[in-house]
């Protein structure tokens, strides 16, 4: 049977698209034209299968932390709060002494700058990937033995893994994470509510100096020590963040 | 300037509709990752044109700026032929190879090489109407596009997909045989 209607009109017919008349009109016609019939099934099918596929695809958590983040930084602030105001300023000065440092110690590279932000961006990131559900440690254990020999088995490269219950700073275990591409070891502690990463890998250079720096309201201190180099992170108070330092770098 | 009453209705609004910028980025670029990176851009611009948005359907709108940001970014990414031919010769290639043949027996798979296979400018389409529910006047304001272009590109988009699941079909059976 042939018919006269444009293609189109099945799809608006099946989309519910067409106005109430013209439905009308149209599911008469259909009742009699085989070729619309047809066509009308295809369009069913089709769906079903889509439906059936399950193609929806949602967004991954990470991304929507992403975006919130996005969303307190770029969000302008006409009272500019004091804390805030600080930690700006504490950020701009910790990334210009790096770079200052690195200036100095590395010398013929030119993108130092890009460099610690790119660091920054990378161990923040790291450190709020393990916050996400179930990510916070591979090896989930308070015994600094058990710790140190995972990760004996896990990297190259051999460090100090202790725990500092008594001053306040619980050992929760360790993980294994990707850091500017580099694999680190990470340990992770605990002081009241809040977590501290502790990145861990081996140092380009050796040099002794702390970096600190701040990220998105998130605390990092980066030194080296035999030839390994430190990074911990946190959301905790600088002063916390220095005690932890100081511990481990005893 | 966006204050911070802004950007708490901006949260609000905007934010749920997260889900469905994404899943039109994916299935615009053909990548996760890539719609990852797209989709944190276009909600930054959302936000910043947000003062531009005097009520009206919001999802459209978040949409329309999900998918202006994708296509910028394929142009200076991928430099893409975004054709708008469906070439019968390479989909008649492609679906015969032995992987499309392999893989006809997962629904899931098989609907994303199908679609993969249709122009993204169809392909939009197919997702905006299938999997996000959108109606016809809602894709012709997502996709700027007057309300007959998105009938007839919805109706080719229908088509050149199913053509593309019955080759694959064909393939399969040619295969089996």
């Amino acid at each position: 049977m042939s018919c006269d209607l444009e293609y189109s009109v099945v799809h608006s017919y099946f989309d519910g698209e067409l106005s109430a008349i013209r439905a009308a009109e149209f599911k008469h016609h259909l009742a009699h034209c085989s070729g619309c019939m047809d066509q009308f099934a295809t369009l069913s099918s089709l769906r079903g299968s889509l439906k059936y596929a399950r193609l929806y695809e949602t967004a991954p958590a990470s991304l929507r932390l992403k975006i919130r983040w996005d969303l307190q930084s770029a969000g302008p602030t006409p009272s500019w709060s004091l804390p805030l105001a600080w930690r700006g300023l504490a950020g701009a000065i910790g990334v210009f002494l790096v770079v200052l440092i690195l200036w100095r110690v590395i010398p013929g590279v030119r993108k130092e700058e890009d460099y610690q932000a790119e660091f920054a961006a990378e161990i923040v990131d790291a450190h709020l990937r393990s916050l996400l559900p179930g990510q916070i440690t591979n090896v989930n254990s308070t015994d600094p033995e058990t710790v140190k020999a995972w990760f004996a088995r896990q990297v190259k490269f051999a460090f100090p893994v202790r725990d500092f219950a008594t001053d306040g700073f619980a050992l929760q275990g360790g993980r294994v994470d990707i850091v500017q591409g580099r694999t680190v070891a990470a340990l992770v502690y605990r002081n009241r509510e809040q977590v501290f990463n502790v990145f861990i890998w081996r140092a380009r250079e050796s040099d002794g100096s702390a970096h600190t720096g701040t990220r998105q309201g998130y605390q990092w201190i980066d030194w080296r020590k035999d030839s390994l180099e430190f990074c911990t992170v946190s959301e905790a108070a600088p002063s916390d963040l220095e005690r932890l330092h100081r511990l481990l770098s005893e | 300037m966006l204050n911070a009453e802004d950007r708490a209705r901006f949260e609000q609004l905007v934010l749920p509709h997260l889900d469905a910028a994404f899943n039109l980025a994916v299935w615009i670029l053909s990548s996760r990752t890539d719609a990852e990176d797209v989709t944190q851009d276009a909600m930054l611009r959302a936000f910043r044109f947000f003062e531009g948005f005097h009520g009206g359907d919001v999802r459209a709108w978040l949409l329309q700026i999900v998918r202006n940001t994708c296509y910028t970014w394929l142009e200076k990414n991928r430099r893409m032929k975004m054709t708008d031919q469906f070439d019968e010769e390479l989909h008649m290639q492609s679906s015969a190879t032995p992987e499309s043949i392999a893989i006809a027996g997962d629904d899931h798979e098989r609907l994303t090489q199908a679609l993969q296979t249709i122009p993204p400018r169809f392909r939009e389409v197919i997702v905006l109407r299938e999997l996000q529910g959108c109606s016809y006047k809602e894709i012709a304001a997502i996709a700027s596009i007057p309300l007959g272009t998105v009938m007839s590109s919805l109706s080719r988009a229908r088509r050149q997909l199913h053509s593309a699941l019955a080759k694959r079909a064909t393939g399969a059976d040619t295969h089996e045989l």
